[in-house]
């Protein structure tokens, strides 16, 4: 698979926010990544050629499927891994020889690591504690760490007698209460079920949005990353494939992979016949010529086209400058607020049209022949996937 | 009307509750029944009858029946009156022509040194009809020790049916005539410091095992289950060699003439052989090499259920590894600590075998000793007393070490 650089083009700056904690001024870089390899096994690299900034207050998301490298970044980053080759800055200055306990990066596990012989207070009061903090003050800053993620008078408690969702609170306060200088979270979501996962994605995002701490987090789970991100970097192979805000990265993926994992997504194949400006022209597989978007096209090569569902519409007419392709409806799926309509067209047997219960269309039945219609600025022609 | 009907309901739940469990109770106690009944014959039993023989007392009782009966009454502070020597002197007489003189014999002789003869004698020489009214006379005549209150208190304290005898001896300690206990005399005053020798050997031998075996199962722990296992194979293999085979292999190792000391003088670090064997030193070697094992596996077992995370996390948190470990690892490895610490202890404190082969005379145990008077002068309520305050000292410890474990749990579940 060709792997994209890491420097994707950035959204960031060009599009406005609505959200208030992403319209911080960009800020200073607290951590760089410069070429940062890392090999296990001295054959195959987990981390290949990492370039990657980190910028103070924000929410970095590393999305990826397993060992895509995601996780060694991490590690790597909390002084648990070393690199193999390359360096990682942290406020200017190299940490790679800076063991673990002297980097002040505070760490969120994904089975919570409460220490059982400790109540949650003691647990809290742990990293205050190894750094010589007085009594007084340690019992005020673990009372207000305990405030913040609400588990206000469990501080007698072992951690053994609470609910995952409040393990995962005394983690996160835990992580929370020495102020690092940023926080590091490793799928800490993972154990929970889905409604509670749900809700403390809300709470992360409000204690990150109030502390205004760096987070880099983990995980597998775009909905997660989607949710919580000022910005994600998408990890595939040892490799960052794009690294964006969450909108730019669903709204304009820059390679097959990204468009693929980040969301649902139709893909056709074929071949650039000629590239004319920001559009080109593709003969797909199955004959049909289209309009779309050159990102990554070049005349005479493979690619692969990506459409989003909710992109495209089922026409009976063509408009002019509408890519318009022929097929039969092979199932159609109420889901209540939208239905899914799969249509079999030439080349891609599943392509998949969402239709929003607000259309006031009907949605055809299963058999029916349809037209499938879209906008060459929606459909994207990428790397050949 | 709730509330009664509620309190009449609660116990008819909990009654079909258990007539529910019935079945599964029976059923699980049946299949353990083979166990118990084993452990009773093979446990209970034996250990219920040597606390029994540490302090039954019927030998003499049986054969100068007259003479205890006689003494039942007597203080111990004069000697004692005429019915008490016809009486013995009656007693000897039957129990000589019975055959059964040696028995009582016996056991005067642990209590008062020269007993055996004394009642031998006596009983020869004693002319067939007692005078009546002169049985003091004759028998002081025979021997002036019959005028002696130890000669009679040794009787008295030996007419059972229970005495304390044995247990005071095993700690040192004896019965005067008058029933005061003291101090035994400084030659036969041997036993408290064997105790004492063999909870210091046991303690020794424990924190060696444990240094030198903490670090092992750390790494068993650590390491990746291919490696692990390979080296749990190294840990395990002394097990498969008999214990004997283990010592004596020491034996070979340690002499004067053996491999460690040719090594030694070959590269000239010492002028002659050192001595390595037949002293505590090969006690030591040999106990804690033979012993390792029962140290690595109860800790291994607890160190593999800590997560790597929690060191991890640890220090993350700020704590440097010593910090993490004395914090963190150490306090979830204590259970092990105490397991490991109580088996090897325990089994240490017993050891016979391995002292007798490759420790010096001060070297012997307290089982040593116990064989000794088992085996070889068949004294049983000695070597059952020995055995008892040992039983003791060990359920003691063991009941310390239960009450520290459950402490630590009751201030805290662990377990995730």
């Amino acid at each position: 698979m060709q792997v994209a650089t890491s420097r994707a083009p950035d959204a960031v700056s060009s599009t406005g926010s609505a959200r208030q904690h992403r319209d911080r001024p960009e800020g200073e870089i607290l951590v760089r990544f410069s070429g940062v390899q890392k090999t296990y096994d001295g054959d195959h690299l987990a981390v290949r050629g990492l370039d990657l900034e980190i910028r103070k207050g924000e929410f970095l998301t590393l999305l990826g499927p397993s060992g895509s490298g995601k996780t060694t970044t991490l590690m790597m980053l909390a002084g648990f891994e070393v690199p193999t080759h390359g360096e990682i800055l942290l406020d200017g200055r190299p940490i790679t020889d800076v063991p673990p306990h002297r980097r002040d990066i505070g760490m969120v596990f994904q089975n919570y690591a409460l220490f059982p012989h400790m109540t949650v207070a003691e647990n809290v009061a742990f990293p205050l504690s190894v750094r010589g903090l007085g009594k007084a003050e340690i019992r005020e800053r673990v009372e207000r760490a305990l405030g913040m993620v609400q588990l206000d008078g469990f501080g007698r408690r072992r951690p053994a007698q609470l609910s995952g969702g409040q393990q995962q609170r005394v983690a996160l306060a835990r992580a929370l209460v020495f102020d690092p200088r940023l926080v590091l979270m490793d799928e800490p979501l993972g154990a929970l079920d889905k409604r509670l996962r749900e809700h403390m994605q809300i709470e992360i995002k409000h204690i990150h949005a109030t502390t205004g701490i760096t987070v880099v987090y983990v995980t597998h789970d775009q909905g997660e990353a989607l949710t919580m991100s000022d910005r994600i970097a998408v990890f595939n192979d040892g490799a960052i494939q794009q690294i964006d805000r969450p909108e730019a990265l669903y709204e304009r993926p820059a390679t097959s992979f990204v468009a693929n994992f980040l969301g649902e997504n139709n893909m056709l194949h074929g071949m650039v016949e000629a590239v004319e400006g920001r559009f080109c022209t593709v003969r797909l597989d199955g004959g049909q010529r289209v309009r779309a978007l050159a990102v990554r096209a070049e005349t005479c090569a493979r690619t692969s086209l990506s459409l989003r569902p909710e992109r495209a519409l089922l026409g009976d007419g063509m408009q002019t400058g509408t890519n318009g392709l022929m097929g039969t409806v092979s199932e159609v799926i109420y889901l209540g607020d939208h239905s899914r309509i799969l249509v079999s067209i030439p080349g891609n047997p599943d392509f998949m049209v969402k239709l929003p219960a607000s259309a006031g269309m009907p949605p055809p039945a299963a058999g029916e022949p349809a037209m499938v219609a879209f906008a060459p600025e929606d459909c994207r022609a990428l790397d050949p996937a | 009307m709730t509330s009664s009907a509620l309190r009449i309901g609660e116990p008819s739940l909990r009654l079909r509750l258990r007539r529910a469990e019935r079945g599964q109770r029976l059923k699980a106690f049946a299949l353990v029944l083979p166990l118990l009944a084993f452990l009773a014959l093979t446990f209970l039993v034996p250990i219920a009858g040597m606390l029994w023989r540490s302090v039954e007392d019927g030998e003499v009782a049986t054969v100068l029946p007259r003479t205890v009966e006689a003494l039942a009454g007597w203080d111990g502070r004069d000697l004692p009156g005429e019915p008490a020597f016809a009486a013995l002197a009656a007693d000897l007489r039957e129990a000589r022509e019975a055959g059964a003189l040696p028995a009582a014999a016996r056991r005067l002789n642990y209590d008062v040194n020269g007993y055996r003869t004394l009642l031998t004698t006596t009983a020869r020489r004693l002319p067939s009809p007692p005078e009546p009214g002169r049985a003091a006379e004759t028998l002081l005549d025979i021997s002036p020790r019959w005028g002696e209150v130890e000669t009679w208190g040794a009787i008295a304290r030996a007419r059972g049916p229970l005495t304390d005898f044995y247990l005071l001896a095993a700690l040192d300690l004896k019965r005067t005539a008058d029933g005061t206990i003291v101090r035994a005399p400084e030659d036969t005053a041997i036993y408290l410091d064997v105790f004492g020798r063999t909870l210091g050997i046991g303690a020794s031998v424990t924190l060696l095992c444990l240094l030198l075996g903490f670090p092992i199962a750390y790494l068993l722990a650590a390491l990746p289950p291919r490696r692990s296992n390979l080296l749990m194979v190294l840990v395990l293999l002394p097990f498969w060699t008999s214990l004997l085979v283990r010592t004596t292999a020491w034996v070979v190792l340690l002499q004067s003439e053996g491999l460690v000391n040719g090594l030694l003088v070959w590269t000239g670090l010492v002028d002659e052989p050192l001595r390595l064997i037949y002293n505590r030193f090969g006690v030591y070697v040999a106990m804690t090499h033979v012993l390792l094992p029962y140290m690595i596996l109860p800790l291994y077992s607890v160190m593999k259920g800590i997560p790597p995370s929690y060191m991890r996390a640890a220090s993350s948190l700020g704590a440097s590894p010593l910090t993490a470990f004395r914090r963190v690892y150490l306090p979830l490895a204590l259970p092990g600590v105490g397991a490991g610490c109580l088996l090897v202890f325990i089994l240490a404190i017993g050891y016979y075998i391995t002292p007798a082969l490759v420790g010096g005379g001060g070297d012997q145990m307290i089982s040593y000793f116990i064989a000794f008077y088992t085996t070889e002068t068949v004294n049983w309520g000695l070597a059952s007393a020995l055995g008892a305050v040992m039983l003791l000292a060990t359920l003691l410890l063991a009941g310390v070490y239960g009450r520290l474990v459950q402490g630590r749990s009751g201030t805290g579940d662990r377990g995730l």
